[in-house]
């Protein structure tokens, strides 16, 4: 769709649309990214009513959202440290969950990203809107899913007794990064679903191969020989490395770690929104 | 701010709109297919073409019927025009904000309240929480649900379903209105209303495009309609006359079972 082009006999209108044939190719930024935010609040009440309605007749209800958390940290304890063998520092616990919470989001992200579209048929049949809302939308959710999570992660802080300092200012940055990577995920995936639907099938395999290969059910240092020239080459190697840093070093992160972070984040942003941008018109016919 | 579209330019202008869908339709599984293919699914494609070089206007405040058997392209057509589905081909053109009533209840969800679905559903359209606050009792009150807005719409019947969802749909200030055949929705009193809103919000809305197989409300309503058969235009011209040609067409003749009044 061309979004509205205001030339200048038209500036008395409200709107001016031209549709042509293009099926791809990028729409118009600016009217799209303005149609975006005047639409937020739809994104933002759509992963509302999804959540609220998820948990609506369950005896818990909402306290899943803390519940979750803490039964899939339990679950990689029993498997790590009492399965596994081997004794483990005493802060792997604090490292074990901080990392498994944050990596939960960003795959929470990409994996709810990709179905958020072909699920959405009905609405995307009836209703015109830019369709990037609603990959935004299960990003806000896993964001939102994530958010209880820190509070117990920051209960077991306490408890072990982690050093809490100014580097605890470094923590937006590094979840700025990794927000902008989870839905540059969810951008890519939402599209790859469209036209290859075996997708989200093949997704939760990939995750938990991913969290294998990335240190948070072990110590970065600790990595095995054969592993270790490759982890650089994990997307993400900067975030979880400035996480753990951060929060259970206690230690303002290394900068190449923030860099690397933040240079995954933005590329893969940008390219998620472009491939997605330029393939949204088939959408409805694909759907 | 003056939403006067300018002397000599129409409100919808369509230029021999094309519209095809490609259909991937799986084939039969045969045993020698499946064996052959490992297991994977034969996908045939069967080419649709919805819309078949369409072109009319919509002049500013005009109302347009647009009548049609089963499958002759209407839907595609309104979708096409409210920006949904792209144009294989030609061309389609806009002056005004479009506002859509081609499904009802889009976005709703039935573990939400009827309260809550409002705002969803109100979202979804394109108004904003101030708009909402402000129209909601207008909504509320015209769907007649009472204390039914607080409880989950999974609880509601068909008939209250309709009108919520028609109650939403009809409080937007459009420039421009596609209408899809969502009339025909709740009892007897409540058609009633919402025949009269509708009758509002063709005089008022500016410009309206209206799908209907009620041929007594293309009638009363529209000042020129068209008849679409297998995504061709066949006709153009005054309701009265479109009409006849087309029921003398499907050989039913205008009787009160074909008019079917809303």
């Amino acid at each position: 769709m061309n979004t509205p082009v205001i030339s200048p006999e038209d500036e008395y209108l409200g709107e001016h649309h031209i549709y042509e044939p293009h099926i791809t190719g990028l729409p118009q930024m600016r009217p799209y990214f303005r149609e975006l935010w005047a639409r937020k609040s739809f994104a933002i009440e759509l992963s509302h009513t999804e959540m609220h309605a998820a948990n609506t007749d369950t005896f818990f209800g909402q306290a899943w959202l803390v519940i979750n958390p803490l039964l899939l940290a339990s679950v990689y304890f029993v498997l790590v440290e009492i399965i596994g063998g081997r004794s483990q520092p005493p802060t792997f616990f604090a490292h074990l969950t901080s990392g498994l919470f944050l990596f939960y989001f960003i795959s929470g992200a990409m994996i709810q990203g990709a179905s958020s579209v072909v699920s959405g048929g009905r609405l995307i049949m009836n209703t015109s809107f830019p369709k990037a809302l609603l990959p935004i939308s299960a990003t806000y959710t896993a964001f939102r899913r994530f958010l209880p999570t820190m509070i117990v992660f920051g209960v077991l802080d306490l408890v072990a007794r982690l050093p809490i300092g100014l580097q605890l200012l470094w923590v937006p940055v590094i979840l700025a990064e990794a927000v902008c990577y989870g839905l540059g995920l969810a951008l890519i995936f939402a599209t790859a679903q469209v036209y290859f639907r075996d997708t989200k099938s093949f997704l939760p395999y990939a995750v938990r191969i991913w969290l294998y290969l990335t240190p948070i059910l072990w110590f970065a240092d600790k990595a095995p020989k054969r592993l270790l020239p490759f982890l650089p080459l994990n997307p993400l190697y900067g975030i979880m490395g400035a996480w753990s840093e951060v929060l259970i070093q206690g230690k303002a992160p290394a900068h190449r770690l923030i860099l690397i972070g933040g240079a995954w984040s933005l590329v893969t942003l940008v390219l998620g929104g472009l491939f997605f941008m330029s393939r949204e018109r088939e959408f409805a016919v694909r759907i | 701010m003056a939403r006067r579209v300018p002397v000599g330019k129409p409100a919808i202008r369509v230029e021999n709109l094309d519209i095809t869908y490609r259909v991937s339709v799986e084939s039969r599984p045969t045993l020698k297919g499946a064996i052959i293919r490992l297991g994977r699914p034969h996908h045939s494609i069967r080419v649709v073409e919805a819309c078949k070089d369409v072109s009319f206007e919509v002049s500013n405040g005009q109302v347009m019927g647009v009548i049609g058997a089963n499958g002759a392209g209407k839907s595609t057509l309104m979708r096409a025009v409210a920006g949904i589905l792209p144009p294989t081909k030609g061309r389609i053109e806009i002056h005004g904000k479009v506002s859509t009533l081609l499904a009802l209840g889009v976005g709703f969800n039935g573990a939400l309240t009827g309260r809550e679905n409002v705002v969803l559903g109100s979202l979804a359209a394109g108004l904003t929480r101030a708009q909402i606050e402000r129209k909601y009792d207008e909504i509320a009150d015209f769907a007649e649900l009472g204390d039914f807005m607080d409880m989950p719409m999974r609880t509601y019947s068909s008939g209250m379903y309709s009108r919520l969802a028609f109650s939403v749909a009809v409080n937007m200030d459009p420039d421009i209105l596609l209408i899809d055949e969502a009339m025909s929705a709740g009892d007897a009193k409540f058609r009633n209303k919402a025949s009269d809103r509708m009758t509002d919000l063709a005089n008022n809305a500016g410009t309206m495009l209206l799908v209907s197989h009620a041929l007594g409300t293309i009638k009363s309503m529209c000042s020129e309609a068209i008849w679409l058969h297998k995504g061709r235009l066949i006709q153009r011209g005054d309701p009265d006359e479109i009409v006849a040609a087309y029921t003398k067409f499907l050989e039913v003749g205008e009787d009160p079972l074909s008019l079917e009044d809303i």
